[in-house]
């Protein structure tokens, strides 16, 4: 079969320049962005882009990965095939799969028609999904996305037109091995005549060109830009756990957050247009899960929107056309929005393209505090407190050392004691608490760690404020505690909350704060496994359920030391709630959201403890105070609290000593 | 034009304890904030800027570390601040702090008008909410105390209309300019600095006057000019109380043993 070759060439060199021109208009706005630097560690980012991109390790997290799989594969293998294509099609004489060696050429169009098939299948398998189940979220039914899989069909059926018509014309050396294609031959083209078979060669294969250049030039202007992105955003990832924030710099003359989207690094635009739309990060939502308008997917949208639109204003420094916050229309972030996400983390770990959604919340919150103090009321008194008492009710320094009521405590001693124990807020000032920090207290002492506290010098961290946007308080904070520490000379830490935690070992790092930090649970889980923790004997606490705190599991992959603690104790692994590890859903308490009402749709923690409840549980474990307080304020809400109890692994250790 | 905003710094009364045998206060280690009163009177003088372009000027008495507060109200927004003081300052009562404060807005008025004073109602170290009225009075300013809104500022008429909240009741009056008022806690709420206005602050200069430029007679002021003297400094006896009900276990019974009291001794009226 001999196309019309000038045309052909001429329809090519079009739809390439035309597609050039699209990818280089919309590649060009991620310039704009500031800098930041992801080519480091080139071996390890190979490593990544084999597992995640070639190998789909975190789409295959959902039963339907295995349909993206399938047709993630085909794509790959058909790249070949069209390829081949269209250089056969421009160059005949040279250029054809024919010409390789027979046993190659009789394999390859062996893979390349299974290929098509398993491609058909796996656009057909989407196709029904999105007609006939119910959708992830509604926008998985759109135009865009029954354009694209409807191309890809025709794409496929053409591919079978052209080689059944070469089979049925008798032309198709390989025909034994294309056996879908010789299926079609036999099915619809045998006994027509030779001129008709010659006719649909050519109809198919123009059909073949055209939507494939076709193809080729909707990707850019649809979610299918991903096909183009998505392996790069996994090699650019962020290498570590997203965990904490990127300090700033406070210099006359700077400004402070993101307000406009260019002031996101290239990374994070880039990040928005390889969201492939697919929801997951809103079904791990607990915002979105209870009704609030905050959609983690949408928020990555509107920034792309955002950049699509203003553009050409950012390149030609003229006005926007549309602000980044302020809500009210696609491409705009609402404050209501930017102010529900608890930073629980769900979002970052489901996204299989590794787009980071809640640190770009975290942004604009620094704007809105720091350039224009603009955040909910509720926040007022806390930023107030933090401020001025360094904790986060504003009660005195003194009240800190109110747990130790007549237990003999001693203050940390360089040289003489070995841990700083750091109580945290929550652990010092609030009367539930209290009772953990007591048990941890009793626990140390028991395994014989020698270990003192700061008493009424020991200052909040400033995790709330800093993941609250309030960067500028945080940093201050910051460089207090750290003084604190050297003046002390602390090189090993135990914390009993989460928060702590987290920000001494991520945050803190970033001032080159080098400590041993250990969380509590981690701490006794070892001492248990080195027996230098005995309990007496093991505690009936009915159904314990166990619920992951955010900032131990997600944020720093601590799940099993809580459960093991607790199996040791009650001698049974306890329960999970369907949300569980690295699916776990939120509290409601992270991000600052201790310190927050919340207005719309249902409250977290008590969608947390509905959850809970399914499993009827006699006690919830949990391991963090703030966990602590929603999860007991969700059983009030429930009026379940006279059947089920709230305890910390360390209270259920301190009742077997 | 001028709104004058008289702030001072306190030590944390809710840190302060009394020294049991020698009955003073002791101070150490308890740190200082801005009087929680005059927090609303240095918001109120920035809403007035922001509505009527007044400019903010906020003066406050007292050691040289007050330079600090000073600093935070020109994070807020102040346009300008004075700093009074000197030694001979120090130790003052009501009335020898009205004197310096006083004489500071009038020597201010000699450069630009002032329109208003907005004192807090009063400090939570003296509880005394004299003053406000001191400096009104030795001014000849309108006088318009415990105020929770100013309800206009009428600058071409020379006029102001505020709302005072009294016990049980509101009351409305509308006085000539210049005045002065105390603001009640609830006349507003103060804002949030922003990051630059926060850096800016930290650079700026604090205008500085000492007895010396203000050539005050030393009679009048500090510890000298003050008419009140603290004999001694105690926490009073109090009666024990009962505890009534058992709240932990029996709440509602409780509660309704509290109300009944409460009733009872004519606190609560239904
Ligand atoms: S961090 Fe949690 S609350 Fe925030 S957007 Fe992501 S999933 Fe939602
Ligand atoms: S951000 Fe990631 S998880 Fe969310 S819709 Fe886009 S691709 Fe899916």
């Amino acid at each position: 079969m001999s196309p019309d070759i000038v045309l052909f060439a001429v329809v090519i060199v079009a739809a390439t320049a035309l597609f050039g021109w699209s990818c280089f208009r919309r590649f060009r706005l991620i310039t704009l962005g500031r800098d930041e630097d992801r080519f480091d560690k080139i071996g390890e980012r190979l490593k990544n882009t084999l597992v995640y991109a070639f190998g789909q390790r975190r789409v295959l997290r959902r039963p339907f990965g295995i349909n993206h799989v399938v047709l993630y594969w085909s794509f790959l293998i058909l790249f070949l095939a069209n390829a081949e294509f269209v250089l056969h099609g421009l160059f005949p004489a040279y250029v054809s799969l024919s010409r390789l060696p027979t046993g190659l050429y009789y394999t390859l169009a062996f893979i390349f028609d299974l290929a098509s098939l398993l491609a058909l299948l796996a656009v057909l398998v989407a196709l029904s999904r999105r007609l006939f189940l119910p959708p992830p979220h509604i926008e998985a039914r759109s135009r865009d996305s029954f354009v694209i899989l409807s191309l890809v069909a025709v794409l496929m059926i053409a591919f079978f037109g052209v080689h059944a018509s070469e089979i049925a014309q008798g032309t198709e050396a390989a025909a034994r091995f294309m056996p879908v294609s010789a299926l079609v031959a036999a099915a619809f083209m045998s006994g027509a005549p030779l001129d008709s078979l010659v006719g649909a060669a050519g109809f198919f294969w123009w059909l073949h060109a055209l939507v494939l250049l076709g193809f080729l030039n909707y990707l850019p202007y649809s979610k299918h830009l991903h096909i183009l992105t998505a392996i790069p955003n996994c090699y650019f990832r962020r290498l570590d756990n997203v965990k904490t924030q990127s300090r700033e710099e406070f210099t006359a003359g700077n400004t402070y957050g993101v307000e406009r989207v260019e002031q996101f690094t290239w990374k994070d635009l880039f990040d928005s247009y390889s969201c492939t739309e697919c929801g997951r990060c809103s079904d791990a939502c607990p915002a979105t899960f209870t009704g609030k308008p905050l959609d983690p997917r949408l928020v990555v949208h509107d920034i792309k929107a955002n950049l699509l639109k203003n553009g050409s204003q950012i390149k030609n420094k003229t006005d926007r056309v549309l602000p980044l916050i302020g809500g009210g229309q696609v491409g705009s972030v609402s404050e209501e929005v930017i102010w529900e996400c608890t930073t629980c983390g769900a979002c970052v770990e489901e996204c299989p393209v590794f787009i980071e959604q809640y640190p770009r919340i975290i942004d604009m919150r620094r704007h809105l505090v720091e350039m224009q103090a603009r955040f909910p009321d509720d926040l007022s008194t806390l930023f107030e407190n933090m401020e001025q008492r360094s904790n986060p009710w504003g009660m005195a320094p003194a009240e800190r050392t109110k747990w130790t009521a007549d237990m003999s405590i001693r203050p940390f001693e360089a040289g003489k004691t070995e841990y700083l124990f750091f109580i945290g807020c929550a652990g010092a000032l609030s009367a539930r608490s209290r009772e953990t920090t007591r048990s941890i207290a009793r626990i140390l002492d028991a395994a014989g760690i020698s270990w003192g506290i700061l008493g009424r010098d020991e200052l909040c961290c400033g995790d709330s404020v800093r993941r609250l946007g309030n960067e500028f308080v945080f940093d201050r904070m910051a460089e207090e505690n750290i003084k604190l520490f050297t003046e002390k000379g602390i090189t090993r830490m135990i914390t009993q909350c989460p928060h702590c935690f987290s920000s001494f070992h991520d945050d803190y790092r970033q001032y080159g704060l080098e400590l041993e930090v250990v969380h509590h649970t981690e701490l006794i889980s070892r001492l248990l496994k080195e027996s230098r923790l005995k309990l007496n004997h093991t505690v009936d606490l009915g159904n314990v359920v166990f619920h992951d705190s955010c900032y131990l599991g997600r944020y720093h992959q601590i799940y099993e030391a809580p459960r093991e603690i607790v199996a040791s104790v009650t001698g049974r692994a306890p329960i999970e709630m369907e949300r569980h590890h690295s699916r776990s859903f939120c509290c409601g308490g992270g991000g600052g959201h201790m310190w927050m009402e919340e207005h719309v749709g249902k409250l977290i923690n008590v969608a947390r403890i509905e959850q809970a409840l399914e499993k009827d549980p006699a006690t919830i474990c949990v391991s963090c105070p703030y966990c602590m307080t929603m999860l007991e304020d969700g059983l009030k809400d429930k009026n379940a609290d006279d059947k089920v109890r709230v305890l910390d692994v360390a209270e259920i250790v301190a009742r077997a000593l | 034009m001028l709104v004058v905003a008289c702030i001072k710094q306190v030590p944390d009364t809710t840190q302060v304890k009394i020294d049991p045998d020698t009955g003073t206060l002791i101070r150490e280690g308890v740190p200082f904030i801005l009087n929680p009163f005059d927090v609303h009177a240095l918001e109120e003088s920035l809403r007035l800027k922001d509505k009527y372009g007044l400019r903010a000027t906020v003066i406050s008495m007292g050691p040289p570390n007050t330079e600090v507060t000073l600093r935070k109200a020109l994070a807020r927004g102040a346009d300008q601040t004075v700093l009074l003081s000197d030694r001979a300052f120090g130790g003052a009562d009501t009335l020898a702090t009205s004197m310096v404060l006083a004489s500071a807005i009038r020597r201010l008025s000699q450069a630009e008008e002032v329109a208003l004073v907005i004192c807090g109602q009063q400090t939570i170290d003296g509880d005394t909410a004299q003053v406000g009225p001191g400096i009104a009075t030795r001014l000849g300013y309108a006088q318009l105390t415990l105020v929770d809104c100013i309800e206009y500022v009428d600058l071409p008429a020379r006029k102001v209309k505020v709302r005072r909240k009294l016990r049980g009741r509101h009351e409305v009056i509308e006085a000539p300019l210049p005045a002065l008022i105390t603001v009640t806690r609830e006349i507003n709420r103060l804002r949030y600095p922003t990051v630059p206005m926060r850096l800016m602050a930290e650079e700026a200069a604090i205008t500085l006057w000492d007895n010396q430029k203000m050539g005050l007679d030393e009679a009048t002021i500090g510890l000298k000019g003050s008419a009140t003297q603290v004999r001694r400094i105690f926490s009073p006896e109090r009666a024990r109380g009962e505890i009534l009900g058992d709240g932990a276990n029996e709440p509602e019974k409780a509660a309704q043993l509290l109300l009944g009291k409460l009733i009872e001794k004519d606190l609560l009226y239904l």
